[in-house]
């Protein structure tokens, strides 16, 4: 393909390295296939750099956690000028933020389960049982504790007794400062991929997550066989297509721009809930995004161009 | 065709299909379970980039290798004896490599016959024949608590129990490998082997006396059992004082494991193991059934390095490298970690195991450790048995001081900062948190 260098970052510092790794190179693979000149490069602080030198017609951010999805790093590529696919800095520091986005999402109208944002510092100016205990009480349990930030579910856990509580909350801090405490929602944990290629944002299709453990944690997700996954969900067509509006909307609502997917569930009574929205969406071969295009009759590589497309045209 | 989703229309038309990524799912053997993604796992992903101080993986600083006599010698062997480093070779391994490992031997103490010695690729390849050729499911190990972290995987592979024996500052202890031979027997179990690093042990850092090593050679030698010595680091004392190998006072209760990979380089994967005659056999067989055979290239580069280079003063280099980065460690604990933190001093190898304050769980802690760029392998990984929660193994063999200095200062930062999590949430943590089982990876051997 004609159009020039493709530069994919993947990698970076947080606990997601390797799955954005694997991104970056299944990514790199569908491109090259359609004889696209790519260049896979991590990111450090010689990026703007070695950009510059490797003159990219379009950049794919494919970096996992912190730096990738907060918006640092698509500071740095809107800095450059450079065409990149993907959000701007801004909508990706309030996806980010699952606290943040929880609150626009549900000032749009969407459904978002009861939740609590937690500082260290607070948690000692109050009594941590203080605390605990007023959490239990205001959002009931079970819950599900998380740090504010991040993604992969690395130190997500699902609280169904209170003694679990401090537990859970000490390994959602160990990767960040603050903690997301949620009702948890049971029902069927659904993720929606959303694409736009110019015609405006449109869901594809949903797919179904049922983990053996019950919890789609990290192992969950990236050990094949631990978890079945069913696409498109085996949702009535009217719940289907309530939860593409949902994830539509969130990708709307949080000024999402390219591609996104949004993690939802859908309850017994059929009530669709906002869990979170992710900019880079994981691209690794347990993934979910892939699984949709696959399913919907695309290539991974014919999007990914497209996108390219949409980019270079936007400047 | 353009990729218009508006065709897709959300998978409302299409019928669904169900995926686990992996068709064979239902047929892997019984000895795979237990082997997948871990969240601990996925950090270590970041220990390998150069803003993180990694003092979790054992890897040996190749660097110091005299690279352009290397170079000259692999250029030459190929040039002149091409066809014979890039064919096929002896299942035993080269026999002029098996001459020359009675010299290597000779500093340990170990006496041998070329014939008795086979070459294979890393010592590990090594350990898993001997338990291949020795243990079936169920059968037990007994190996010090805590102990090489891919060692027990070679064993969990083969479906053996593993029984932990507690060790002190000199290493396995006899008492309790006496009362742990008994109970193993007494519970009606197949007792086959007893697994031990004698010399700066891995990842303990201790190292058994000559008394020591006598005894407990004794207990197996009176229990009717094998030992298996695997000796890594036993060139590498830091005072030129090489401890004498146990299996160097008896040729039929011991196999002794070997390698280049600490003394030369590990990325020519060379080891060896030296067994008693009828053992020796079956290993050849069963390294034939791995194999075929070892690789005539890397095994000629050691041959040809050993035979004209002078390859214990490089040992001597590496000896004097790794003395300044213990130091460096250790200076740095003194300096920096916490009250109620402790670690042994290792008079040589690789490693230094650290206990953590009360309550301070290693594995909980290790996404804030990568978050502040200091790595670190968790206590757990060597444990069989779930213990080692509140422990840490250090490896100062590859970052240089400096690079330790600073990894030790922002790991007490990290124990600083998990203390004031223990004090916020108290004890109630201790018994509700989980211990992620960790797989080993090459780095963090």
């Amino acid at each position: 393909m004609n159009l020039g260098r493709v530069v994919i970052l993947a990698g970076g510092l947080s606990a997601e390295r390797d799955v954005s790794i694997r991104s970056g190179r299944r990514v790199a693979d569908a491109l090259r296939r359609r004889d696209f000149d790519v260049e896979v490069l991590d990111i450090d602080d010689s990026l703007a750099e070695r950009l510059t030198s490797a003159q990219p017609a379009c950049v794919i951010p494919l970096v996992h956690g912190a730096v990738g999805e907060d918006g640092t790093l698509h500071e740095l590529l809107s800095g450059t000028g450079f065409p990149y696919v993907g959000s701007e800095p801004t909508a990706c520091r309030h996806s980010f933020d699952k606290p943040t986005a929880n609150v626009i999402v549900s000032d749009a109208g969407f459904y978002v389960p009861q939740f609590m944002e937690l500082e260290k510092s607070r948690l000692r100016e109050s009594g941590t049982k203080q605390v605990l205990q007023s959490i239990v009480e205001t959002i009931g349990l079970p819950l599900v504790v998380k740090p504010s930030q991040g993604g992969s579910s690395l130190g997500m856990g699902v609280v169904r007794a209170e003694s679990a509580l401090p537990a859970a909350m000490v390994s959602a801090f160990a990767y960040g400062p603050t903690v997301l405490v949620q009702a948890c929602v049971e029902g069927t944990e659904v993720a929606v991929p959303v694409i736009d290629t110019g015609s405006g944002p449109h869901a594809l299709p949903i797919v179904e997550i049922r983990a053996d453990s019950g919890v789609y944690d990290y192992h969950a997700r990236y050990t094949a066989g631990s978890t079945e996954f069913i696409t498109p969900a085996r949702l009535a067509p009217e719940l289907l297509a309530a939860c593409a509006d949902a994830a539509v909307g969130v990708h709307r609502a949080l000024g999402l721009r390219d591609w996104s997917r949004s993690d939802l569930i859908v309850d017994d009574g059929g009530q669709v809930w906002f869990l979170e929205a992710n900019v880079s969406p994981g691209m690794t071969e347990t993934s979910t995004y892939p699984q949709a295009v696959h399913v919907a009759g695309l290539s991974m590589g014919q999007i990914v161009e497209d996108l390219i497309h949409v980019a270079i045209a936007r400047g | 065709m353009a990729s218009d989703a508006r065709m897709t229309a959300h998978g409302a038309t299409l019928t669904s299909t169900s995926t686990r990524h992996d068709p064979w799912l239902d047929q892997y053997a019984e000895r795979t379970r237990g082997l997948s993604s871990s969240a601990v796992r996925a950090l270590f992903a970041v220990a390998s980039r150069p803003e993180v101080v990694s003092l979790a993986g054992g890897m040996p600083f190749v660097s110091a290798l005299p690279m352009d006599a290397i170079a000259e010698t692999t250029a030459r062997l190929i040039r002149e004896r091409g066809h014979v480093a890039l064919q096929y070779g002896s299942g035993q391994g080269d026999p002029a490599l098996r001459e020359q490992i009675l010299e290597v031997l000779a500093p340990v103490g170990v006496e041998s016959h070329p014939d008795d010695i086979i070459v294979t690729a890393g010592s590990q390849m090594a350990l898993d024949l001997v338990v291949r050729v020795f243990c079936d499911p169920g059968d037990v190990v007994l190996v010090e608590a805590p102990t090489y972290i891919t060692a027990l995987s070679v064993f969990s592979s083969y479906q053996c129990e593993v029984v932990h024996v507690p060790m002190d500052e000199l290493g396995l202890n006899p008492d309790a490998l006496r009362e742990a031979i008994a109970r193993v027997r007494a519970e009606g179990k197949k007792l086959k082997l007893v697994y031990s690093i004698p010399s700066f042990q891995n990842p303990g850092g201790v190292t058994q006396t000559p008394e020591r090593r006598q005894e407990i050679l004794d207990i197996v030698s009176t229990n009717g059992v094998l030992l298996l010595e695997d000796d890594p680091y036993g060139l590498l004392s830091f005072d030129g004082s090489v401890p004498r190998a146990i299996r160097a006072d008896d040729s039929q209760a011991v196999i002794y494991l070997g390698t280049f990979s600490k003394t030369i380089a590990a990325g020519l994967r060379v080891g060896w193991a030296v067994a008693p005659h009828g053992v020796r056999e079956k290993l050849v067989l069963a390294n034939e059934t791995a194999m075929l055979c070892p690789s005539n290239l890397t095994q000629m580069m050691i041959t040809d390095y050993l035979a004209t280079s002078p390859w214990l003063d490089q040992v001597k280099v590496f000896r004097e490298l790794y003395r300044e980065r213990r130091d460096a460690l250790i200076d740095s604990l003194e300096n920096h970690m916490p009250p109620g933190t402790s670690w042994t001093v290792p008079t040589g190898g690789f490693y230094s195991w650290v206990d953590l304050p009360p309550g301070v769980d290693s594995t909980a802690m290790l996404p804030r450790a990568v978050a502040a760029r200091v790595a670190y392998v968790p206590g757990t990984g060597f444990f069989a048995d779930g213990q080692g929660r509140h422990s840490l193994r250090l490896s100062y063999c590859y970052p240089e001081p400096d690079r330790i200095a600073e990894g030790v200062r922002r790991l007490a930062d990290v124990v600083h900062a998990e203390l004031d999590m223990l004090d916020l949430f108290g004890p109630a943590i201790e018994a509700s948190q989980k211990t992620a089982a960790i797989a080993p990876a090459s780095d963090m051997a």
